[in-house]
C-alpha cells in the first residue's frame, strides 16, 4: 500500500466509522463499540506499519490540493512528534472504547457515544498528523464540536448542558483566535504548508507582527489545554461520562494546546516574550491547579484540577526554550497519558461500583477491591513522581531544568516555585490513593455492594499501569528511541540529550525532589487542619462569573438588536427607504449631468397608450387597496402592459414568461384572498398617509431618475457580446436567452429553480400544518362572506377546460422543445402546463382534479433538481466542466434532421422543478380554502336541519 | 417624447406605488405593494440592457444587430422567482392571519371586516 493511501486511509477511518455507528441505529452495543474498536485498531495498525519509517528519519506524506487559492491543501504528513501523538489517540482511544463498553449502563444511547467519540478521534488525530495549518484549524475547530457533543451525552442533566456549554464558548472562542493567529502567522510566512512554517522561524520572530502572532496562537493553546486563567471549564466538563474524560480530558484534547505549543517551538520560542508568557502561565496554572486540587471531594474534581496542574507543568517545560526541557517535556506527555488515563478509569470504576465520586463518604476500598485499589495507587504514585516510576524520572528531569530559567532575572523563581508545586502535587496524589483505598470506611453506605469488576473493566487501566511502571524502570528501553526523535521534531534539529533512568547521582533536582515528598507527606499528616483553613476562605466561583459575562453578552445582544432591528415592519422599510433616498440624494450633491448623450427613441403613440395604461391602473391599485378584489384586476392590467412592453423591447421570451406568470400570480392571489379580509377599515390617519405618501414620491423619484440616468448612457463594453458570438457554435441553439439559462448560466438557474423548490415546499409547511391549533380553529369557524353562483361547476367551462388539456400541453411541449432555438423553454413550457392543470382545479374542483392526478409535486421537484444536478455531474464524467453542455444532430425518418443537447435534459429539470413547486402551491392552498368551504357548509346545513326538523323525513 | 422617459416614468411611478402600499400595516397591501416592486426591479434589470426595438436575441446568418441577451436571461429567471417570493409571501400573510385573527402586518389587534372576530 503507497504512503499516500495509507495516511488517508488513517484519516479517513476513524470519520467513515462514526458513520458506521450513526447508521447500525439501534443495534446491540457490541455493533457500536465493536466498529469503534475495529477502527481504532485498524488505525494502529496502520500507524505502527509507518512507525520505523518515521523514527528512521523519513517523512511520510500526502497532500491533495483542495482549495489551492487560499493556500488550503489536504496535505497529511507523519512527524516523530504526530506520531507520538497518533499512537497516543489511537492506543487510548482503543482501550478507552473497551472501558466505555462496559462502563455506560443499559439502555444508553451507546451508538451515539460511539459515533460521537470516533468523530472526536478523527478531529483529534487530523490535528496531528496535518501538513496544512489551515487544516489542522478545521480539525481543531472539530474537536471543539465533538467534546461539546460527548461532554453533553447526558442530556436530560442540567450540569452535563452547561458543562458542555462552557467548554464550547472557551475552547471555540479560544479556536476563533488561534484561527486570526495562525492566518496572520501563514501571511508572514507566504505559504500555509506546515513544513514550510517551521523552517521560517527567523522571518516570523523578526516580523512586526510577531508579538500578535504569538499572543494569539497561545491563547488557542492556553483555552484548549486549560491553562490559568481559561482553566475552569475543564472541571465542569468532568460532567462526561468517565470515559470521556479519561480520553478528552486526560490524554488527548486537553494536549492539543500542548501539542500545538510543541509544533510551533522551532518558530515562535526563543524570544523573552514567549519565555515569560509561556513559562510564566504554565508555573501558575502548575502550582494553582496542584493546590485546588488538593481540597477537592469529587474524584474527578480531583484528577480534573491534577490535569490542569500537569498540563501547567508541560506548557512551563516548553517555555523556557530550552531543548533538554522540550525533551522532558515529550517524555512527561507519555508519562501523563499513561498514570491519567488508568487514574480517570480507576476513578470510572469506583464510581461505577459504589455509586459516588466523593471522596468524604469513601475509604478502606481496598479490602473489598484489591485490584482497582492496587492499579491507582501505582497510577497515583507515578503522578506524584515516586521511584521507581516513570512519573519519578519526568518531574526529576523537570526540577533539574528550572535550574536553568531565570524568570524577571530571578534566578531563584522558578525552581522554588516549581518545587511547591510538585510538593503539592505528591499531596493530592498520596491523598487520592490513601483516603480512597486504605484506613477505615467512612460512610458504610457506599461499600455495601462495592467488588472488583468484571475483567473488561479493568484490563484498560491495568495495561497503562503496566506501561507507567516500564517507563520508570527501563525508560531507555521501551520510549528512549521515541524521545530521542520525537524531541528531534519539536526542536527542529538534533535530538537534546537527557538522562533516561532512574538513578542521577546526588544532585540538587534529586534534593529538591526529596523534600517535596517529605513536605507532601507532611501536609498529609497535618490535613485536617489545612482543610479546615481552606475551607473558612471564601473562593471565587469561575461559573458564577462565566454565567454573569454569558448573561451581560446576551442582554447587550439582545438590545443591539432591538436599537437597529425595529419591532415593526414599517418603521424597518422606511430605514431602508430613507438610506435610498439619502443616496441618490448624494449622488445629485456630487454633480454631473443627470441625463447622458445617448439619443432616445420616439415613442409612438400606442406606446404612450400602454404608459397611460399603466400609470393609471397603478394610480387605481392605490385607490382601491381596500377593494381588494378590485386591486387585483388592475394589478393584472399592469402585469399585461410589462408584457407587451417586452415584446416592443425585442424580448419574446421574457413577454411569454410574463404573460403567463402573470395568470398564475393573480389565480394565487385570487385563491389566498378567499379566506382573508376583503374590504377591513382604514388603518392609519391622513397625517400618516400624507408622510407615507411624501416618502413613496421621494424614493419613486430617486428611482426612477436612477433608471433615466442609465437609459441615457451607452452601456459599458457589455460582456453580452460572448454570449451572442457563441450561442449557435457553442451552446447549439439559436435563443440566445435560452442558451444563456441552460448552458452558459446554468450554475445560476440551478440555484434558481433549487430557490424555487424550497419556496414551493416552505409554502406546503406553512399551509399543511393550519389543521393544529389557532389556524384550524379559525378554519372551521370561517364564514362564506362572498356570493357564490348556484352552479359550482358550470358545465360549459369544465368541457371547455378537458378539451383544452390535450390542447395546451401539446402548446406546452411544443413550446419546451423550440426553447432552444426560438422563444420558449423549460421555465415558460412549465408555467403554460401548470396553468392547464390550473383550469381543471377551477373548473371541475379539487377533488375531481386531485383523484385524477398521475404526479406528486414533492416529486416532481425532487425529480427536476436531481435531473438537473446528474445534467451537470454527467458533464463532469466526460471530462468537461459541470454542467458543461453537449450537443448533436440526428436523423429520423419521418421527422428529419433534429438536434439533441444535453442542455435540454437540464431544461427538463428546469420545467419540472417550476411546475411542481407552482403546482404545490396552488394545489395546497385550493386544499385548505375546500376544508374552510366544507365546514362552512356542514355548519350551514346542520343549523337548517335544526330550524326545521320535519324536512328531514321528506 | 422618448421611450426611455415613457420606462423610466413607469419605474418611479411602479416604485412609488410600491413603497406607499409596503408602509400600509396591512398584510394584503402588502404584499401588493411587493407585486408592484417587483414590476419595476425587473424593468429596471431589463433596462440595464437598454431599450432595443425590433432586434430579438435569435442568432441567425443573416442578422447582424440584435439586443442584449444577458439582462434577459437574468430578469426571466427573476421573474419565475418573483412569483416564488410573492407566493411565499402571500401564503406566510395568509398563515399570520389565521393563525392570529389579525391582517396587521405586525400581528396587532386591529378590526377587520369579517369573520375572524376583530368586529366591524
Amino acid at each position: 500500500m503507497g504512503i499516500p493511501l495509507t495516511l488517508l486511509l488513517l484519516i479517513a477511518l476513524p470519520f467513515v466509522a462514526s458513520l458506521a455507528i450513526a447508521a447500525a441505529g439501534a443495534r446491540a452495543r457490541i455493533w457500536h463499540s465493536g466498529i469503534a474498536a475495529l477502527a481504532s485498531a485498524l488505525g494502529l495498525i496502520l500507524l505502527v506499519t509507518l512507525a520505523p519509517s518515521v523514527l528512521a528519519g523519513q517523512i511520510p506524506a500526502a497532500s491533495i490540493a483542495w482549495v489551492p487559492a487560499l493556500g488550503l491543501d489536504l496535505s497529511l504528513m507523519v512527524d516523530p512528534l504526530g506520531l507520538m501523538f497518533a499512537g497516543l489517540i489511537l492506543g487510548i482511544g482503543l482501550l478507552v472504547v473497551i472501558f466505555g463498553h462496559f462502563y455506560l449502563a443499559s439502555g444508553e444511547a451507546t451508538g451515539r457515544f460511539f459515533a460521537s467519540l470516533m468523530l472526536f478521534q478523527g478531529a483529534m488525530l487530523g490535528i496531528v498528523i496535518s501538513g496544512n495549518v489551515l487544516l489542522l484549524l478545521i480539525f481543531w475547530e472539530l474537536t471543539s464540536l465533538s467534546s461539546f457533543l460527548l461532554i453533553g451525552f447526558w442530556r436530560h442533566k442540567a450540569e452535563a448542558r452547561q458543562g458542555a456549554r462552557m467548554a464550547l464558548a472557551i475552547t471555540g472562542g479560544g479556536g476563533l483566535l488561534l484561527i486570526a493567529g495562525v492566518v496572520m502567522l501563514g501571511l508572514t510566512v507566504g505559504s500555509f504548508d506546515l513544513p514550510t512554517i517551521l523552517a521560517s522561524g527567523d522571518i516570523v520572530r523578526a516580523s512586526p507582527l510577531y508579538p500578535a502572532i504569538l499572543i494569539l496562537i497561545l491563547l488557542g493553546c492556553f483555552t484548549k489545554s486549560a491553562q490559568f486563567p481559561f482553566h475552569f471549564w475543564l472541571p465542569h466538563a468532568m460532567a462526561a461520562p468517565t470515559p470521556v474524560s479519561a480520553y478528552l480530558h486526560s490524554a488527548t484534547m486537553v494536549k492539543a494546546g500542548v501539542f500545538l505549543i510543541a509544533r510551533f517551538w522551532p518558530v515562535l520560542s526563543g524570544t523573552d516574550l514567549y519565555t515569560v508568557i509561556v513559562t510564566g502561565v504554565g508555573l501558575v496554572t502548575m502550582t494553582f491547579g496542584a493546590w485546588v486540587a488538593l481540597f477537592r471531594y469529587d474524584l474527578k474534581g480531583i484528577l480534573a484540577y491534577s490535569t490542569i496542574s500537569q498540563l501547567g507543568l508541560l506548557v512551563m517545560l516548553l517555555g523556557f526554550s530550552l531543548e533538554a526541557a522540550a525533551a522532558v517535556a515529550v517524555l512527561h506527555i507519555l508519562n501523563h497519558a499513561a498514570f491519567k488515563a488508568a487514574l480517570f478509569m480507576s476513578a470510572g470504576i469506583v464510581d461505577h461500583e459504589t455509586g459516588t465520586r466523593d471522596i468524604r463518604r469513601l475509604g478502606g476500598l481496598a479490602k473489598v477491591m484489591p485490584v482497582t485499589a492496587t492499579l491507582a495507587t501505582i497510577a497515583a504514585g507515578a503522578m506524584a513522581g515516586l521511584p521507581p516510576l516513570g512519573g519519578f524520572i519526568s518531574k526529576e528531569l523537570m526540577l533539574g531544568e528550572t535550574l536553568e530559567v531565570g524568570l524577571f532575572g530571578l534566578p531563584w523563581l522558578v525552581p522554588v516555585v516549581a518545587t511547591i508545586a510538585a510538593t503539592l502535587s505528591v499531596a493530592y496524589s498520596l491523598r487520592f490513593a490513601l483516603f480512597l483505598f486504605f484506613g477505615k470506611a467512612r460512610d458504610p453506605e457506599p461499600h455495601a455492594r462495592a467488588h472488583d469488576p468484571g475483567v473488561g473493566m479493568w484490563w484498560p487501566a491495568a495495561l497503562l499501569v503496566v506501561i507507567a511502571v516500564l517507563l520508570g524502570l527501563i525508560p531507555g528501553l521501551i520510549a528512549g528511541s521515541l524521545v530521542a526523535s520525537v524531541s528531534a521534531a519539536v526542536v527542529g534539529g538534533e535530538a537534546p540529550y537527557i538522562g533516561l533512568y532512574l538513578w542521577h547521582g546526588i544532585n540538587p533536582a534529586l534534593g529538591m525532589s526529596v523534600l517535596a515528598v517529605a513536605i507532601g507527606a507532611l501536609i498529609l499528616w497535618r490535613y485536617a487542619p489545612i482543610l479546615r483553613r481552606y475551607e473558612a476562605v471564601r473562593h471565587l466561583d469561575a461559573k458564577a462569573v462565566f454565567e454573569r459575562i454569558l448573561l451581560m453578552a446576551n442582554r447587550g445582544a439582545r438590545r443591539t438588536t432591538m436599537a437597529i432591528h425595529a419591532p415593526s415592519l414599517q418603521r424597518m422599510l422606511l430605514m431602508v427607504v430613507a438610506v435610498v433616498v439619502l443616496f441618490a440624494i448624494e449622488a445629485m450633491g456630487a454633480g454631473g449631468s443627470f441625463t447622458g448623450p445617448r439619443e432616445g427613441i420616439a415613442a409612438s403613440p400606442v406606446a404612450i397608450l400602454a404608459w397611460a395604461l399603466l400609470i393609471a391602473a397603478t394610480g387605481a391599485v392605490l385607490h382601491a387597496q381596500r377593494q381588494r378584489f378590485r386591486a387585483l384586476i388592475y394589478i393584472s392590467v399592469i402585469g399585461l402592459v410589462i408584457s407587451l412592453a417586452f415584446v416592443h423591447f425585442s424580448a419574446p421570451d421574457l413577454a411569454l414568461t410574463q404573460i403567463s406568470v402573470e395568470v398564475v400570480t393573480i389565480l394565487l392571489l385570487l385563491l389566498a384572498l378567499n379566506l382573508l379580509p376583503k374590504t377591513p377599515p382604514v388603518l392609519s390617519s391622513t397625517k400618516r398617509r400624507v408622510r407615507d405618501g411624501v416618502i413613496a414620491t421621494l424614493g419613486g423619484t430617486a428611482i426612477g431618475a436612477a433608471a433615466w440616468a442609465m437609459l441615457t448612457r451607452e452601456p459599458n463594453d457589455p460582456i453580452s457580446q460572448f454570449h451572442l458570438a457563441n450561442s449557435y457554435s457553442g451552446g447549439g441553439g439559436t435563443n440566445v436567452v435560452n442558451v444563456t439559462l441552460v448552458d452558459f448560466r446554468a450554475f445560476d438557474t440551478l440555484g434558481e429553480i433549487i430557490v424555487l423548490g424550497i419556496a414551493g415546499l416552505a409554502i406546503y409547511a406553512l399551509l399543511s400544518t393550519t389543521s393544529r391549533g389557532h389556524a384550524a380553529d379559525r378554519l372551521r369557524t370561517w364564514q362564506e362572506d362572498m356570493p357564490h353562483s348556484p352552479e359550482s361547476h358550470p358545465v360549459m367551462f369544465v368541457m371547455a377546460t378537458r378539451i383544452l388539456l390535450p390542447l395546451t400541453l401539446t402548446a406546452g411541449i411544443f413550446i419546451f422543445l423550440r426553447g432552444h432555438n426560438q422563444p420558449g423553454g423549460g421555465f415558460i413550457a412549465a408555467l403554460v402546463v401548470a396553468i392547464a392543470f390550473m383550469l381543471q382545479y377551477l373548473a371541475s374542483g379539487y377533488d375531481w382534479t386531485t383523484a385524477r392526478r398521475r404526479f406528486s409535486e414533492h416529486t416532481l421537484i425532487a425529480f427536476g433538481v436531481l435531473v438537473a444536478m446528474a445534467t451537470g455531474l454527467g458533464a463532469l464524467l466526460f471530462g468537461a466542466n459541470f454542467l458543461a453542455s453537449a450537443f448533436d444532430y440526428f436523423t429520423l425518418p419521418l421527422v428529419g434532421e433534429f438536434e439533441l443537447a444535453t442542455a435540454m435534459l437540464f431544461d427538463i429539470g428546469v420545467f419540472a422543478v417550476v411546475l411542481g413547486a407552482i403546482m404545490l402551491a396552488l394545489a395546497q392552498l385550493s386544499h385548505i380554502a375546500k376544508r374552510a368551504a366544507r365546514a362552512h357548509a356542514a355548519r350551514v346545513e346542520s343549523a337548517e336541519g335544526a330550524r326545521d326538523p320535519e324536512e328531514d323525513g321528506l | 417624447m422618448t421611450l426611455e422617459f415613457l420606462v423610466a416614468s413607469a419605474i418611479g411611478v411602479l416604485v412609488a406605488g410600491g413603497i406607499y402600499l409596503t408602509l400600509r400595516a396591512r398584510l394584503f397591501a402588502v404584499v401588493l405593494g411587493l407585486t408592484l416592486f417587483s414590476y419595476a426591479v425587473n424593468l429596471f434589470l431589463f433596462a440595464s440592457g437598454r431599450l432595443v426595438v425590433g432586434a430579438p436575441p435569435i442568432w441567425s446568418y443573416d442578422v447582424d444587430s440584435y439586443t442584449d441577451p444577458l439582462p434577459q436571461a437574468l430578469v426571466l429567471t427573476a421573474i419565475v422567482i418573483t412569483f416564488g417570493m410573492t407566493a411565499f409571501v402571500v401564503i406566510l400573510a395568509l398563515r399570520s392571519f389565521l393563525e392570529t385573527g389579525s391582517d396587521h402586518v405586525d400581528g396587532h389587534d386591529v378590526p377587520t371586516d369579517d369573520q375572524a372576530g376583530g368586529g366591524e
